[in-house]
């Protein structure tokens, strides 16, 4: 037993893993004592395990995919540290391929993806005037699978082992013949279960605003981010069975012996790299469209103009959507699938430049002739603009399939996609983050220390990546864990990018503790003169969000409100209000679910299955449920309103 | 909770701004359910013929069973329409009825499929035997196990219909399982055509 804990169950023999052992445990018993002491257990409880309000499940996908992001930064700096010379040995050929692999899994999975849904969740309903989402409960499950299926993937640090054959997880590496033991289990299973939760989130968005839209928000008067929120919810509902399919099938092929990705009994190691990229390819646009909605929605109200080209912004984001399942074989162009085949998605590949570069144009259009004030939100998204377009011309260069031959598996290929990753998703978050921030948290974060952070996150950022394609043409290999020494120059300048960045994303962090300590409060809703309904609620937002349902009279309901001088409050015309109520459902069956995870990562059938029939007895349990939520008093909602609103008389 | 209004008159679940949603939400959740559904028939088709030294689908597969199968599912997607004809008519005797018939149909095709596996693997094709019998197992499995929870969601179902008789939620619920239901037999359409009959012929 002993002999099992020490040898295979707990990671052992580095000094890295023993550091972040002790860190781990030394963080949850500070937590654990922060709780007791200041008796917070059940308002942890009651206020935020057990909420389905989405203001507050966005929030705490924002706080996790933070940490994740802090979590993946450290993976990033650990391997520039040991890119940076040749010879080093920071880090052994095992350890950099489990850090290479957790860095792009937990950035895309972990942080892009639950950053982004996190906004959707907070902004979304208030967009289209509506009290919640359209399923709550449901709402919370998928936060909470997303939760465990991260804490499944980070827990293979310490215990089991990480997995080690790339975010993109190719058989027959990944196989059981090459790469026994749980680490790649760890991978399956982690994004299997947070898999779910988000292909959840998709289909509660599409029926939040399909059905729940204020009366006369017709489509095409939808706030742009609601659009990109819309059509990323489309995506993910018909991306993610992909993925869960995929996985499943890697899964049985691991732990029941089938055949499909394996080298023996006939299967086909390359119907994995298809599978995974007909789910992936779309998968960076999920990651990309709320950040475009994003920067619309930051450019027309910093620039002080209507969004120019709304429907042209509106039928590309359609038109990339729809490319965007066809083009998964650009990835593998080097697979040998013949002239035809690679030259056709070649062509959808270019194709997707289009309704892109249309979106550009329209972003300088909206600005053209504004009044433009530049606020932290703002340079984001104009620092967003020339850097990813430098991403968008080297991806077209990747997309002509006879160059690719040259660029694949390079640092060019490195470089390119961090530049459409990073200035378009990163920047995209921390504009929205910084944009919404006095909405969420009742006050705006620091101006000053935020345009430290993001002067030296972008000029780091750009520092970092700009040399790679250098490098990338100079022949150095993506995923290779010692360098060269005529390599080096530029990838020591690569490594000071990429500690400024550190030291930007570590700016951007104190911000949030010191605007909680010094930022003067915010006593109205509006706090940067907006033109969508989320400002039209007061700061902090009532958890009904709207005392009398907005009535939305064109594009921009919020702005033409305020020209008409009106406001979404009516005191004469309050109504009770129907609300869902909480639940410590979602969060015990995905406690069930850990359980379960667990179990089939270390191949243990009888936890396995013990986790499984407890998620299916909280299934039942809630499917005979008949709680229909509470209704709201026309004088509680009064003697809120009349509280947030006093000040702003 | 929303801005569309509830309804008096129409059919019971639809009445509800809420269980109208609820009823789009699952609609969605059965595109989706397309998604994953077509992923499994690709890899089956790409997998086609790839059956390394295991027996190919030719030898094995037979007619009569997978008929017999066939006609006990389509048929109980017929009685279980005639389940929410009977919901709508506000017999709740009648739809208990039928969607016990409905049930027991199923759990027939279940019988049936359990006995084609545990045959098949009698004769030498498993799931590890090849890719081409990992992907047809897996695609009729996945199946079969959306028919095992169909069956055991509906039974739930019962209870709660026998509780609390015919209410807008216990309607709008049942007429999500029997969406759900319709939905198994299309896929089965899809593998009986795709699998047994081109697997047979092939």
């Amino acid at each position: 037993m002993l002999d099992f804990l020490l040898n295979e169950f707990l990671v052992t023999g580095d000094p890295l893993i023993y550091g972040a052992m002790v860190s781990m445990v030394l963080v949850s018993i500070a937590i654990v004592y922060v709780l007791t002491y200041f008796k917070k257990w059940g308002y942890l409880w009651r206020e935020w395990l057990t909420t389905v309000d989405h203001k507050k499940i966005g929030i705490m996908y924002i706080i996790a995919a933070i940490a994740m992001l802090f979590r993946g930064g450290v993976d990033a700096l650990l391997m520039r540290t040991q890119l940076t010379l040749p010879g080093m040995e920071f880090l052994n050929s095992q350890h950099y391929n489990e850090i290479f692999t957790t860095h792009g899994t937990i950035m895309i999975i972990f942080m892009a993806m639950p950053f982004l849904i996190g906004l959707m969740n907070f902004v979304v309903p208030l967009q289209i005037g509506a009290r919640d989402v359209a399923f709550p409960f449901l709402n919370a499950v998928s936060f909470w699978s997303f939760a465990i299926g991260a804490l499944l993937f980070n827990l293979s640090f310490v215990i089991g082992g990480s997995p080690d054959a790339g975010w993109t997880n190719y058989a027959p590496m990944a196989g059981p013949n090459l790469n026994p033991g749980p680490n790649i289990n760890y991978y399956l299973i982690g994004l299997q279960i947070s898999g779910i939760g988000t292909l959840a989130t998709g289909i509660n968005f599409l029926a939040t605003i399909l059905k729940m839209r204020a009366p006369g928000m017709t489509l095409m008067r939808m706030p742009i981010f609601t659009w990109s929120s819309l059509i990323t919810s489309l995506i993910i509902t018909f991306a993610f069975p992909i993925l869960t399919v995929a996985l499943a099938l890697m899964t049985i092929d691991r732990i029941f012996g089938s055949q499909f990705f394996t080298l023996t009994g006939d299967g086909m190691p390359m119907m994995w790299a298809n599978l995974f990229w007909l789910w992936g390819h779309p998968e960076v646009y999920i990651v990309i469209l709320p950040a475009f909605g994003i920067f619309s929605e930051v450019i027309s109200t910093f620039a002080r103009k209507q969004l120019f080209g709304y429907k042209a912004m509106v039928w590309s984001m359609v038109i990339i959507a729809g490319l965007s399942f066809v083009v998964w074989v650009h990835h593998f162009f080097t697979m040998g699938a013949g002239a035809g085949v690679n030259s056709f998605f070649s062509i959808t590949t270019m194709l997707i430049s289009v309704p892109t570069g249309v979106k550009i144009f329209n972003w300088l259009g909206t600005m053209y002739k504004g009044k433009i004030r530049f606020d932290t939100p703002m340079l984001w998204a104009l620092g967003f603009i020339p850097c990813f377009v430098l991403g968008g011309v080297t991806g077209v260069m990747l997309a002509m399939a006879a160059a690719d031959y040259q660029y694949h598996n390079t640092y060019f290929l490195v470089a390119h996609f961090h530049n459409v990753l990073i200035a378009g998703t990163v920047f995209g978050c921390f504009a929205g983050l910084t944009f919404w921030y006095p909405k969420m948290f009742g006050h705006k974060m620091n101006e000053t220390l935020g345009k430290i952070s993001f002067w030296f996150f972008l000029i780091g950022f750009n520092v970092c990546f700009l040399p790679m394609y250098f490098l990338g043409f100079a022949g150095m290999p993506r995923r290779t864990y010692s360098i060269e020494p005529e390599w080096m120059p530029l990838n020591v300048v690569s490594s000071v990018g990429a500690v400024l960045m550190a030291v930007g994303f570590a700016v951007f962090v104190y911000n949030i503790y010191y605007s909680f300590r010094y930022s003067p409060r915010e006593t109205q809703g509006d706090a940067w003169d907006g033109r969508a309904l989320e400002w039209a609620t007061t700061t902090p937002v009532p958890f009904y969000n709207f005392a009398t349902v907005p009535k939305v009279e064109g594009p921009e309901a919020y702005w033409l409100m305020k020209q008409k001088g009106k406001t979404t409050y009516d005191k004469n015309n309050l109504e009770p209000i129907h609300m869902p109520s909480d639940s410590g459902v979602p969060f015990i069956m995905m406690a069930f679910m850990f359980v379960a995870g667990f179990g089939l990562v270390w191949e243990w059938m009888i936890v396995a299955i013990a986790g499984l029939i407890g998620v299916l007895a909280c299934m039942f349990i809630r499917s005979f449920d008949y709680d229909h939520g509470f209704h709201v008093s026309v004088e509680e909602i009064k003697e809120t309103e009349e509280k947030a609103r006093r000040e702003e008389k | 909770m929303s801005a569309e209004s509830d309804l008096t008159t129409g059919p019971l679940e639809y009445r509800s701004h809420e269980d109208r949603m609820t009823i789009l939400g699952f609609w969605i959740f059965l595109g989706a359910e397309i998604a994953l559904f077509s992923t499994l028939f690709a890899t089956y088709a790409v997998m086609f013929g790839r059956t390394a030294k295991a027996p190919s689908p030719a030898e094995l597969f037979e007619l009569p069973m997978v008929l017999i199968m066939t006609f006990l599912l389509l048929t109980s997607s017929f009685t279980c329409g005639i389940a929410i004809h009977e919901m709508r008519r506000g017999s709740l005797k009648g739809l208990l009825t039928w969607l016990a018939v409905t049930l027991l149909l199923g759990l027939g095709f279940l019988g049936f499929e359990i006995y084609e596996f545990v045959h098949y693997a009698h004769e030498g094709a498993t799931l590890p035997s090849s890719a081409f019998w990992s992907s047809f197992f897996v695609l009729t499995g996945t199946h079969g196990l959306h028919v095992l929870l169909g069956i055991s969601w509906a039974s739930l179902l019962i209870v709660q219909l026998r509780r609390r008789g015919l209410t807008q939620v216990t309607s709008r619920k049942m007429f999500v399982v029997g969406l759900y239901w319709h939905f198994l037999d299309v896929i089965w359409i899809f593998i009986f055509t795709s699998v047994y009959l081109i697997g047979m012929v092939v």
